[in-house]
């Protein structure tokens, strides 16, 4: 599964730095945010300073000017780092969620392109908590713990410094802890960087049962398997349960070293302060501005350990995201769209015979079967004239429905090659081809759209609703007219549910709208009535008298509404010829169309 | 993704000349139907009442939780405290001579540290696996509720809303346990353990401290009724997004070959957007609350400083007091930002728990019975059990009867084919007879059981129905005929296979009946599927069977070997067998027309062939058709 991958040696920060190209549009806005917070978080530091400078200076000298000047400067601080923290939440708000939207548009409009092998391999319950779950994380990592990491460095850096300047020896105490903490911080960031990622996978396998369980809810009930259902969840979900434990002990881990080892170092700074200001070496209010310092640093340091957590996820998160980018959408997996470079046929003899759909010694594996394994298609060698309609026949299985997937490109061929008129459809741009041929699948999906956008999306653009009607007319799809808002009901995942008759229909329509020049249906009609199926063949037999089709076919009904027929046997087109002729010359062929024995025959 | 029927099932499949669902069910868009909006009804103070139930169960470890966060913050709280008895007993006692006080504050300081350490470790990993068992029962609870609910909610709420649901709405969940509770606990233990040190410290500045709480209060208050709003909106717009993703990747194939790419794109677009604005006006209302809250807090400090300072001045106040005033006030004022989160992931949580909520209380439409009633015991050695439809009338929900009153005695073990042209009332028939749908009026009866007593798994082992959209789940072949019966051994599965003609391409797939169906040369055609679904309806062993469409999309050796098969194997059983194909005819020994959900024709095939009615029409046409 490659969903699965499991990244032990990878560092955080390359992974991180991928995400440069999308926050590149943004970023004049993110430094700007990240310099603001640096400069309201050392305001705050100023703070301890200007309470010494009280303490030791008008407190001590009953000065009550420089009380109310020094509380003055107080509420100046704080108005400046109260202002200064919204405005760095302003700078970043739209921005960053700006920035989720596009990774997430931009994966989307990826995964809209990918082959279509990509898709059967991939569970789309791992896509979705890709573009929902790991997005969200890479929003909170940019608006938090990156600004953070580099706030808080500094911060405490500046601290650093500011305790050091007022008393160098107290200052290295407080430095003490600091090797010891980075060493922690770098054992438990491979740690939880690996746990992290299991925790992630397994939201993303979650994600597909319960898709499925939705998707396949009428199976589950059917059989009353709810149960069994649930113990598979409950089992995904309580080893995500563990995942998540053991994260949270890395965490907890973390948290007290970073809690206790600065801690500690502050005790033995005040310790140290007390003796020095026994033996006024210091003053008290040295000693108070350096401990308020020292205590203004904890909320930093503190913070280092989930902000690295939390870059850890994102890190995880961004890979996971990048696993799908990286993939080549399928027209970047060829020269798409170029010039036919091979010279094309001139002389008229040689135009005829390359004219209508042509598959020349096609065959064809899965990219993703396992090797040694046969090719499913070998050397298929197939003419359908112009304007001439080709039912294709075989057993279940036996490999129509991914010979018609060939057509469109929604696979590519292994060897070989399939010529529409004459040109390979490999140098023709997808778009066009796809605008030249039109599909109608065994399994109708509609969108979540109108019934008329569901069945203008076959045709060009112009296309309006003399087309529609025309289309639904062919299909016996005139029911569509009948609904509560005619052709405007919207259909579809958030619409009315239609029957498989209806939406087979629909989809029927949707392939005959746009008066393709090929037309590619596979088993059209498998849902429909009797007499049904015969208004639609005879209305489909009108279309089909100009347009070059290859119609898969089950049923001698189907079968008849083509001119001729070829039988898929064992990988190649085993015979071509008439329906009567194949009937009578050929025993599989009459086996399938009859059901009979072959050797009764 | 080759497995997955199309994520919009049909509601019947007998209503194709009039919509599935009626009037206001017809009207998507409309105000009048609840499943429009993202958030289904509950009960007022169910969202509470669901997080009070799911923390219930963990109510000791809550407190301990809370118990370590007490002593935890006690443990880092009484920093300060050390610092001003260093500063006003120590420093003067060590001039004194007396290190007494010096070793104090030395053990003192180490032991809070260690401490806090400590504790700071025990606390995350209990509130971590309380949040985690939490989530484990939340989860859970939704998975199977959702199960438990009918086909025809499924068939309204829709997978997406449901996957958001028990994802990132669960997520938000995960947020406010993990981050959010500890954020209200530590903001809420320190702002007492602060007063209190500040009101013993010195009464004067403790009040003034306490007096801060008000606006703050107020700010906390005014912030919460707006993020209410935008959360809401926000997690209505991520549904959206997840609802329009998951019917893109189920529908690749069509997305392609009809080059819908740039127009999903611009789909998607406009739901990425909205969930985009909302998702920047929750993190802009956040900015102004921090904005707020600081103002406040700065002002406090930097007044309470000036008063103190005065009084210090005037000889009224100590300054080791002053200084651990101060120290303290920062700190009072710094989880007020915490706060803020903590409110964030409420607001969230709580808007993802009013949908999860408002899904919990939608209940079953096809309910387990109160008084469950054990089927009689079988007459004959026969698996099959007599059907009665008595009176049943049916309509979609929401109007438009599809039976209008229905009287129907199938006999044990009798195989009835039903016929009809579209929209009849086939599928309704079969429907209710697997119990998706309860009648509206009338009973339907298993051996004179009424369905809606029977326990589901007495229904479910007894009924079995097999529809044209055989659903795989990921797993092994195996695993997907296993279905039928858990239980059952290798050898049973494969018998069920090689009875419905199956055996031999499953054999042939790359690990044979092991093949995981999603993963590597799994690619499995429809037909085949369609003989799986049957091989799992056989191992199933059900004392009625029906087969809605069953047999589509096989070609017509396979549709004979599963009738050669259905012949053997439905000797005995009751089954129904709805069809466009009336080869099906020849196995059973009683066919029903049906016409507008009223039978017209009912008889032996033989007879109603030889006569002149509907049945002779259909059948003739059918030859034909077979040329």
């Amino acid at each position: 599964m490659p969903t699965t991958r499991e990244t032990t040696d990878r560092s955080a920060v390359r992974t991180l730095l991928r995400l440069w190209p999308y926050v590149r549009p943004v970023r004049a806005r993110l430094l700007t945010a990240a310099f603001v917070a640096v400069v309201a978080s050392c305001t705050g530091l100023v703070i301890p300073l200007v309470l010494k400078w009280m303490v030791d200076g008008p407190v001590a000298d009953r000065d009550p000017a420089g009380v109310w000047l020094g509380a003055l400067y107080l509420l100046l601080l704080g108005i400046a780092e109260a202002v200064l923290f919204g405005i760095r939440r302003w700078l970043v708000a739209r921005p960053l969620s700006h920035v989720e939207a596009e990774m997430r548009a931009g994966l989307y409009r990826r995964l809209q392109r990918l082959p279509v092998a990509f898709h059967d391999r991939w569970a789309s319950g791992q896509l979705l908590s890709r573009a929902t779950t790991d997005l969200m994380l890479l929003r909170m990592f940019l608006a938090f713990p990156l600004t953070f990491l580099l706030v808080n460095g500094v911060t405490i850096l500046v601290g650093l410094v500011i305790m050091l300047l007022q008393d160098w020896v107290l200052g290295l105490v407080i430095l003490g802890p600091a090797v010891p903490v980075m060493w922690t911080c770098v054992v438990f960031e491979r740690r939880y960087a690996r746990v992290a990622r299991r925790a992630q996978d397994q939201i993303g396998d979650l994600t597909t049962v319960v898709e499925e369980s939705v998707l396949g809810i009428r199976v589950i009930k059917g059989f009353g398997r709810h149960r069994s259902q649930a113990r598979a969840f409950r089992e995904l979900s309580g080893r995500l349960r563990g995942t998540e434990l053991r994260k949270a002990r890395l965490l907890a881990t973390i948290w007290a070293v970073i809690v206790t080892l600065p801690e500690v170092a502050i005790g033995a700074a005040l310790v140290l302060g007390v003796l020095r200001v026994a033996d006024g070496e210091l003053s008290a209010g040295t000693l108070v501005a350096f401990l308020s310092t020292a205590l203004a640093l904890r909320w930093p340091v503190d913070s280092i350990g989930f902000l690295l957590a939390m870059s850890q996820e994102a890190a995880t998160a961004t890979e996971r995201y990048f696993e799908v980018m990286d993939e080549l959408p399928e027209d970047q997996l060829d020269g798409d769209g170029g010039v036919d470079p091979r010279p094309q046929a001139r002389d008229a003899a040689h135009r005829a015979a390359a004219q209508g759909l042509r598959f020349e010694n096609v065959t064809f594996r899965y990219p993703d079967a396992p090797p040694g394994s046969p090719p499913l298609l070998t050397a298929v060698d197939l003419h359908i004239r112009p304007g001439e309609s080709m039912a294709l026949v075989g057993a279940t299985g036996s490999g129509k429905t991914t010979l018609t997937a060939l057509v469109p490109r929604l696979h590519e061929v292994t060897s070989g090659r399939i010529t529409l008129n004459g040109v390979d459809i490999t140098t023709m741009s997808r778009e066009e081809l796809r605008g030249r041929v039109a599909v109608a699948f065994e399994e109708p999906t509609l969108f979540s759209a109108s019934v008329g956008e569901n069945v203008l999306m076959g045709a060009r653009d112009a296309a309006g609703k003399p087309e529609l009607d025309r289309a639904l007319a062919i299909a016996q799809a005139d029911f569509a007219h009948a609904l509560p808002q005619g052709t405007d009901t919207r259909v579809g995942e958030q619409g009315l549910s239609l029957s498989g008759g209806q939406r087979q229909r629909l989809a029927l329509a949707r392939a005959v709208v746009g008066r393709p020049e090929f037309l590619v249906l596979d088993d059209p009609l498998s849902a429909l009535d009797v007499h049904t199926e015969a208004a639609v063949e005879a209305a489909l037999r009108r279309v089909l008298a100009d347009t070059t089709a290859l119609i898969v076919a089950h049923r001698p009904s189907t079968v008849l509404l083509a001119d001729r027929v070829a039988l898929l046997s064992g990988g190649r087109i085993a015979a071509v010829g008439t329906h009567q002729q194949l009937l009578r010359e050929n025993a599989e062929y009459a086996h399938l169309m009859s059901g009979e024995q072959e050797d009764s025959r | 993704m080759t497995t997955t029927t199309p994520s919009t099932p049909a509601v019947s499949d007998d209503d194709s000349d009039g919509p599935a669902r009626s009037r206001d069910a017809g009207d998507p868009g409309g105000p009048g139907d609840q499943f429009d909006r993202d958030v289904l009804p509950s009960p007022p103070g169910a969202t509470a009442a669901l997080l009070r139930s799911l923390l219930a169960p963990m109510k000791a470890r809550v407190a301990l939780t809370t118990l370590l966060l007490l002593l935890q913050q006690a443990a880092v709280q009484a920093g300060p405290l050390l610092v001003a008895y260093a500063i006003d007993t120590a420093v003067p006692a060590f001039r004194d001579d007396r290190n007494g006080p010096l070793f104090a504050v030395a053990a003192g300081y180490l032991l809070c540290a260690l401490a806090s350490g400590a504790l700071q470790f025990a606390f995350i990993e209990t509130s971590a696996r309380v949040s985690q068992d939490v989530l484990l029962d939340l989860r859970g609870r939704i998975f199977r509720h959702a199960q438990a609910l009918s086909v025809d909610f499924h068939e309204r709420y829709t997978s997406g809303r449901l996957i958001s649901r028990s994802t990132t709405d669960v997520e938000s969940l995960r947020e406010l346990l993990d981050e959010g509770l500890q954020e209200l606990v530590t903001v809420i233990l320190s702002f007492v353990y602060i007063s209190a040190t500040l009101l013993w410290l010195d009464p004067g500045l403790g009040a003034v401290a306490v007096a801060s709480f008000l606006p703050l209060y107020l700010l906390v208050r005014l912030y919460r009724g707006r993020a209410a709003r935008v959360y809401g909106a926000r997690s209505t717009a991520i549904a959206a997004v997840i609802v329009k993703f998951v019917e893109t990747m189920n529908g690749i194939r069509p997305v392609r070959a009809f080059r819908r790419e740039a127009a999903n794109d611009a789909e998607f677009a406009v739901l990425n957007t909205r969930h985009e604005r909302t998702n920047g006006d929750s993190l802009l209302e956040m900015a102004r609350y921090v904005v707020g809250s600081r103002l406040v807090a700065n002002t406090a400090v930097a007044g309470i400083v000036l008063w103190g300072a005065h009084r210090v001045a005037a000889g009224s106040l100590e300054l080791g007091v002053l200084a651990a005033a101060v120290l303290y006030l920062r700190r009072l004022y710094d989880p007020i930002d915490r706060l803020g989160m903590f409110l964030n992931s409420y607001q969230s949580a709580a808007a993802s728990l009013e949908k999860i909520a408002g899904l919990l209380a939608q209940t079953p439409s096809v309910p387990e019975p109160e008084r469950p009633r054990e089927l009689p015991p079988r007459k004959t050695e026969f698996p099959g059990r007599e059907v009665v439809f008595d009176g049943v009338r049916f309509g979609y929900r929401t109007g438009g009867e599809v039976l209008p009153r229905f009287d129907l005695t199938l006999p044990a073990g009798q195989t009835v084919a039903v016929v009809g042209s579209t929209g009849a009332g086939k599928s309704t028939l079969a429907k209710l007879l697997a119990r998706f749908y309860d009648p509206s009026a009338g009973r339907v009866l298993l051996d004179g059981v009424d369905l809606r007593e029977l326990p589901m798994p007495e229904l479910r082992r007894g009924v079995v129905m097999v529809t044209q959209e055989a659903f795989l789940f990921s797993g092994t072949v195996a695993d997907n005929i296993a279905l039928g019966r858990p239980e059952a051994t290798r050898e049973e599965i494969e018998r069920a296979a090689k009875a419905i003609g199956a055996h031999e391409f499953i054999s042939a797939l790359p690990d044979g009946y092991d093949t995981d169906v999603r993963k590597r040369g799994g690619r499995i055609s429809a037909g085949q599927r369609q003989l799986v679904a049957f091989a799992r309806a056989l191992l199933a062993d059900p004392a009625v069977l029906i087969l809605d469409e069953a047999t589509s999309s096989l070609d017509i050796p396979g549709e004979r070997a599963v009738q050669r098969a259905m012949a053997t194997v439905l000797r005995g059983r009751t089954a129904v067998v709805i069809a466009h194909r009336l080869s099906t005819v020849e196995i059973a020994d009683r066919v029903l027309v049906m016409e507008h959900g009223r039978i017209v024709e009912d008889g032996h095939p033989d007879e109603l062939i030889g006569g002149t009615g509907r049945f002779a029409d259909l059948h003739q046409a059918w030859r034909d058709s077979l040329a």
